[in-house]
């Protein structure tokens, strides 16, 4: 198989102590410190009023990461096919509806359940930027952010059109902290564009290996790497961040990874 | 290449190498295809797990009783149960291990759409949780039943592969757009063959919730009905193994066309004109090379809501006026959410090989303010081209088209 090209024009990262790319690239490049806190998000813009009176974390999430990158490409959302890719829906509403039917009255507010879909962020995306490009929703466990690139390099390859990804967790309240402990909600997110224009910050080239995933050297940095799926990003991220050519292998599905020629200069 | 075919752009289709589908209405294909030949419904009025109301359902049988193979024992549930009895029909097994051997494990993709995954496993368990700690019972296994990537896991798994994986969860259209991603995938020389389909079980999530919005009707569902008032929901399963077309011979099924789009109108409720359906509808027949009086038979997503059946209809008489049949096949088998897209693929192909249109059923008097040509009846005739229909909550639309070669 020959490698994969595609250029990235929009970056975003959210995530603890990692407010915003801006933010985000000096953390990575080694220039500041990350300081564990959970994220602080800008407020959700765009959506009517009364979507944005049902929002979670995972909307305020997505939404944060897709402006910050749309925005950092110059690219006009309302023409990007969209891959929205997380280990699980909103955490809370799923624990809400959880609880709510273990109860003597089972009754799931119907806000709720529309918003338990896994492509809730997905909908209110496409309403807040009146965007009726195709839309696609994913899992793989950990191998989340591998399988969003995949996807979202495809979808951008085949249709020879910019595509966006994000790449985004949340956190389960406890009982289902326990056995799925993400300890803060990050998300990433990357324009992608099959053609080279001014807007290219890097190329990358993806194909599939059975080598090792790369680490973080920062201690803390490395412990987001492996507890939060989409933090699996986080070896591209740091390249990206110091606009430093290089190849990194970042997790898939045993025994695949996907390693990731990175070009800064195009 | 014949005339019937020369439309079709091979390079682009999948060649559908073997299916089978297991809902209410069968286990395997000879009984689907009996059940739509009988026009025989699948839905029950019954009591079902903890309900405390009587629900129309499309339940399968015997899914309480079925053991997970041994090594697969950390994937109990119902949704992976449902995907084990589905797998083990039609030769389907034989099929993807003669692939195996053919491209090798790492070459074999899995893409499966799901809803609600093994939800009922978390409902359960926290009707169980210890009164003093408040943790869930030990034996609850969290990723590989109620995750969403429970159910490709356990495929892939299942047959041993190494290729890429992933689920597609965009409730209702989940298992028609995982042909998007196969197709993708195996155009970008990433795989040579992949299985896709979808999987999804009754619980309580879907039964309380759609209720919630009084979406589920108290009588088994009669799509295009003036009567008209819910979906009925069932357990369903399909899987197909699709490769790339170039080898494609007589009576084959291709994928001949996708498309995909979405609403940007409301998170539960359709685009009152079915604007975002008709976006998707003509994608596919674009991608397809054909024109909409090519297509014999269109299977609708037909859900038997109000406003659903209202929106859908404008959107395909739009498109293709008034002739072309039409049918939903959720009166037989009820909304299986999201298995729906890959079980009403196969549906289309059992109509495309068999050359008949399936009737509706649970429908008595079709709305007049529905104008498209709903079928009541088997309708039988030469059949070369059926597309289908798949939209769900979050404004997510997935149409596909389905071409027999005939040589």
């Amino acid at each position: 198989m020959s490698a994969l090209q595609i250029y990235v024009d929009g970056i975003s990262l959210f995530g603890p102590g990692l407010s915003g790319w801006e933010q985000s690239r000096e953390v990575l490049a080694g220039d500041a410190a990350l300081l564990l806190a959970p994220p602080q998000l800008p407020p959700v813009e765009c959506l009517p009023p009364a979507e944005r009176r049902r929002v979670g974390m995972l909307i305020k999430l997505s939404m944060a990461i897709g402006f910050e990158a749309v925005r950092s490409a110059g690219a006009d959302p309302a023409h990007l096919a969209t891959v929205f890719s997380s280990t699980e829906a909103d955490c809370d509403n799923c624990h809400n509806i959880l609880e709510t039917l273990a109860s003597p009255d089972r009754a799931v507010s119907p806000t709720r359940f529309h918003n338990s879909v896994h492509n809730a962020p997905s909908g209110y995306w496409s309403i807040a930027t009146a965007c009726m490009e195709p839309s696609t929703s994913l899992c793989a466990y950990d191998a989340t952010f591998s399988a969003g690139l995949l996807e979202a390099t495809t979808q951008s390859l085949n249709s020879s059109k910019p595509t966006l990804l994000l790449a985004y967790d949340a956190t389960f309240p406890e009982p289902l902290f326990e056995l799925r402990p993400i300890p803060y909600p990050l998300g990433v997110a990357l324009v992608l564009n099959p053609v080279k224009t001014a807007s290219a910050r890097a190329q990358l080239s993806l194909s599939l290996v059975t080598s090792d995933a790369s680490k973080m050297p920062d201690a803390e940095l490395e412990m987001l790497r492996l507890n939060i799926p989409a933090a699996r990003s986080l070896p591209l991220m740091q390249l990206l961040a110091k606009g430093s050519n290089g190849t990194v292998v970042i997790d898939y599905l045993e025994p695949l990874n996907l390693s990731i020629e990175v070009q800064c200069a195009v | 290449m014949c005339c019937l075919t020369k439309f079709i752009s091979r390079v682009q289709s999948l060649r559908l190498t073997s299916f089978t589908a297991t809902s209410a209405i069968g286990t395997g294909l000879a009984a689907t295809l009996a059940a739509l030949r009988e026009q025989r419904s699948g839905i029950a009025r019954k009591k079902w797990e903890t309900l405390d109301f009587d629900a129309c359902i499309g339940e399968v049988p015997g899914l309480d009783t079925l053991a997970l193979r041994d090594d697969l024992a950390i994937f109990d549930c119902r949704n992976n149960r449902l995907a084990q009895l589905a797998l083990e029909q039609d030769g389907f097994e034989q099929s993807v291990r003669d692939v195996i051997t053919r491209y090798g494990s790492k070459r074999v993709g899995v893409f499966l759409g799901t809803s609600t995954s093994g939800i009922l496993s978390s409902e359960i368990a926290y009707r169980h949780r210890d009164a003093a700690s408040g943790k869930l019972p030990a034996n609850h296994d969290y990723r590989h039943t109620h995750n969403s990537y429970s159910s490709a896991d356990f495929v892939r798994r299942y047959f041993g592969l190494q290729g890429p994986a992933f689920v597609v969860s965009t409730a209702c259209s989940s298992s028609a757009k995982v042909f998007g991603s196969a197709q993708r995938m195996l155009a970008s020389g990433l795989l040579d063959a992949a299985i896709v389909g979808g999987v999804d079980s009754l619980c309580l999530t879907t039964l309380y919730g759609f209720n919630s919005l009084q979406l589920v009707s108290s009588n088994p569902c009669k799509p295009f009905d003036i009567n008209r008032d819910g979906i009925s929901i069932g357990d369903g399963a399909a899987f197909l193994l699709v490769e790339k077309a170039e080898n494609a011979v007589h009576d084959d099924i291709l994928m001949s066309g996708i498309g995909e789009s979405s609403d940007a109108h409301h998170m539960s409720t359709p685009h009152p004109e079915g604007l975002g359906a008709r976006l998707a509808m003509q994608a596919a027949l674009k991608m397809s090379g054909l024109q909409p009086s090519d297509i014999s038979y269109i299977n609708l997503h037909g859900t038997s809501t109000h406003n659903n059946d209202d929106a859908e209809d404008k959107g395909v008489t739009a498109i293709f006026g008034t002739e072309t049949p039409c049918s939903s096949t959720k009166g037989h088998l009820g909304h299986t959410l999201g298995a729906a897209g890959a079980i009403e693929a196969i549906i289309c192909a059992l109509a495309l090989k068999n050359n008949f249109a399936p009737g509706g059923v649970g429908t008595e008097t079709i709305d007049p303010q529905l104008h498209c040509n709903y079928l009541l009846s088997n309708l039988e005739q030469p059949m070369r081209h059926a597309l289908s229909n798949s939209f769900g909550f979050g404004g997510s639309n997935c149409s596909l088209v389905f071409s027999k070669i005939t040589a």
